[in-house]
């Protein structure tokens, strides 16, 4: 895998808005056939990173190849290749759900037939089949969703970007579209995805970045990052007492104090559980399997944005 | 403009398939309008007005004002078409952006929007001219160049329309070309009644305005008087198309591309 050409290439991108760096210059590549993830608090620059990869938005420095090209010379056989599923719905409310397809496949130029056959196929994958004839606007927003990622499919791309693809939906509906990501997933379809949840990040992503501030904090595996940042378990304590934070401090565990949550990190904390508990806490305190949300919101802050 | 080519014409096809769509709305106006008017104004004031004297012909109100309700509704239908209806797929239905995810280019989306402004312009003007002919109002052949001069004068209109789309922030705000640009034209380029009678000043500003040259070549088609001074008209539009169709581009180019 990494003698193959990556798919996406970055180095040192950027983008500026005015004066204010969206993005500040950041590395990455992603390899031909995984899920990659961007994630990050609001403002962090994911979507315009996602922007400028598809060719909707100039690149402000640095390079960026796309399949191995430059994306400013090569953009319509670059964009030919990418399929996106953007954050915004913009199906078309004028045309009905085969027509949404039809006439999209128009755009990228492929002839009718095939296009109408791909669009029948496409319909039964995402469970639409029976839709064909309804209005955009009388479908669900999970039926719109999976429109979407119909729609993006069309091309046959070589690069699925999804931008925030569960936002939203009802639980029911995020299972629905992750199971068919999946599926794509393990088809080798290469995925590119931004996400606020936690979960579909660790259910989809073989690698992922967390962005903050334009910048780049840390890349790998969930797994990897959950072991490398917060190890395996976490303990929350509520309303902790003095006591507690100094047995804490002085056992040198690695902890974060919110006032009236005490959050303490690590590995194989059986025994520093079973003590806590016994010992500072008579009206209990939790051990839980850690997770990216953990170790998220240890790099990202708890502070509110924007 | 190295970023167009006959790729447009994708987006021309979707907007003629929504079109086709919802035919009888549009065909309705187009088929009515010249109807009311020509009973308003052609019966209606016409008996009052009798015969009206136009370039050294005494002709009927009624003939009089048939080719410029043609121009009018050049006007209105490609200005309409890319002011509102562009905005609204612009800004509330996101298909630009749909669009621009694909290997189109913004410049070819904005052009093939207008062509279809023009194009649209032109099936009006090929209903209008199927209703006008039944009282006999348009010469033929001669009436025919009607449709090429719709394309042209509907381009030009298209192209105006844009611009204002590239640069209003909300739908509101079209109420201020229509009011203090097409209301007048509207009234003003020679539609109701002959600018030869008004005073030199006025004349001069009226044929600063593009309907004035659009509704003489509208009357020059329809009559089948098309003289070589004629041109005049037909150089201004095709001019006016020239800068203002890459400026509209140009202007929704800066607008969308961030």
């Amino acid at each position: 895998m990494e003698t193959a050409v990556p798919v996406v290439e970055a180095r040192d991108l950027k983008k500026y808005f005015g004066a204010r760096p969206a993005v500040a210059g950041i590395s990455f590549d992603v390899h031909p056939g995984e899920c990659f993830g961007i994630l990050g608090p609001n403002g962090a620059g994911k979507t315009s990173t996602i922007r400028m990869i598809y060719g909707l938005s100039p690149i402000g420095g640095g390079s960026l190849k796309i399949f191995g090209r430059h994306i400013g010379m090569d953009y319509r056989r670059i964009k030919a290749r990418i399929g996106i599923c953007p954050q915004d719905n913009n199906l078309d409310p004028d045309l009905t759900v085969l027509q949404n397809l039809e006439v999209y496949a128009r755009y990228f130029f492929i002839p009718p037939a095939r296009a109408r056959r791909r669009a029948l196929d496409l319909l039964c994958f995402m469970s639409l089949e029976s839709r064909q004839k309804s209005k955009v606007t009388e479908l669900s927003g999970g039926m719109m969703r999976r429109l979407i990622i119909a729609r993006a499919l069309l091309n046959e791309p070589a690069l699925l970007i999804l931008d925030e693809p569960t936002s939203g939906l009802d639980p029911q509906s995020r299972h629905q579209v992750w199971e068919r990501l999946n599926e794509l997933r393990s088809r080798g379809m290469t995925m590119l995805l931004t996400t606020h949840y936690m979960d579909e990040a660790s259910r989809l992503c073989d690698r992922l970045m967390i962005m903050d501030r334009g910048r780049i904090l840390v890349e790998g595996t969930p797994a990897g990052l959950i072991r490398d940042y917060v190890g395996e378990h976490v303990i929350e304590v509520g309303e902790p007492t003095d006591e507690l934070r100094k047995h804490v401090r002085v056992s040198g565990l690695v902890h974060e104090d919110l006032e009236h949550l005490l959050i303490i990190y690590g590995n194989r904390h059986d025994r520093i559980y079973h003590e806590i508990a016994a010992r500072y806490c008579p009206e209990g305190c939790l051990m839980r399997t850690a997770t990216l949300e953990d170790v998220f919101l240890k790099l990202t802050g708890r502070g509110l944005r924007e | 403009m190295t970023r167009i080519s006959w790729r447009f014409s994708r987006v021309w096809q979707r907007n003629f398939l929504v079109y086709r769509r919802t035919l009888l709305v549009g065909f309705m106006p187009p088929l009515l309008e010249p109807l009311f008017y020509l009973l308003a104004f052609g019966v209606g004031m016409g008996l009052l007005i009798g015969h009206v004297h136009y370039e050294g012909r005494d002709m009927t109100y009624t003939l009089f004002i048939a080719p410029a309700l043609i121009a009018i509704n050049v006007m209105s239908n490609a200005f309409y078409e890319n002011t509102y209806a562009s905005f609204v797929r612009m800004y509330y239905q996101k298909t630009f952006d749909a669009m621009m995810a694909t290997p189109l280019t913004i410049e070819e989306i904005i052009a093939g929007e207008m062509i279809w402004g023009a194009s649209k312009a032109v099936l009006a003007t090929a209903v209008m001219m199927s209703v006008i002919s039944c009282f006999g109002l348009i010469r033929y052949p001669d009436g025919l160049l009607l449709l090429g001069i719709a394309f042209l004068g509907g381009l030009a209109f298209a192209s105006l329309g844009m611009m204002f789309t590239a640069v209003i922030p909300q739908i509101e705000l079209f109420n201020l070309p229509v009011f203090l640009f097409i209301t007048p034209m509207f009234l003003f380029s020679g539609t109701f009644f002959p600018l030869e009678n008004l005073p030199l000043w006025v004349q001069r500003f009226a044929l600063t305005l593009p309907l004035t040259h659009l509704v003489n070549l509208c009357r020059a088609c329809a009559y089948g008087s098309f003289a070589p001074s004629c041109m005049g008209g037909l150089v201004y539009l095709f001019a006016l198309t020239l800068v203002l169709f890459p400026l509209a581009i140009a202007a929704m180019r800066r607008r969308l591309i961030k």
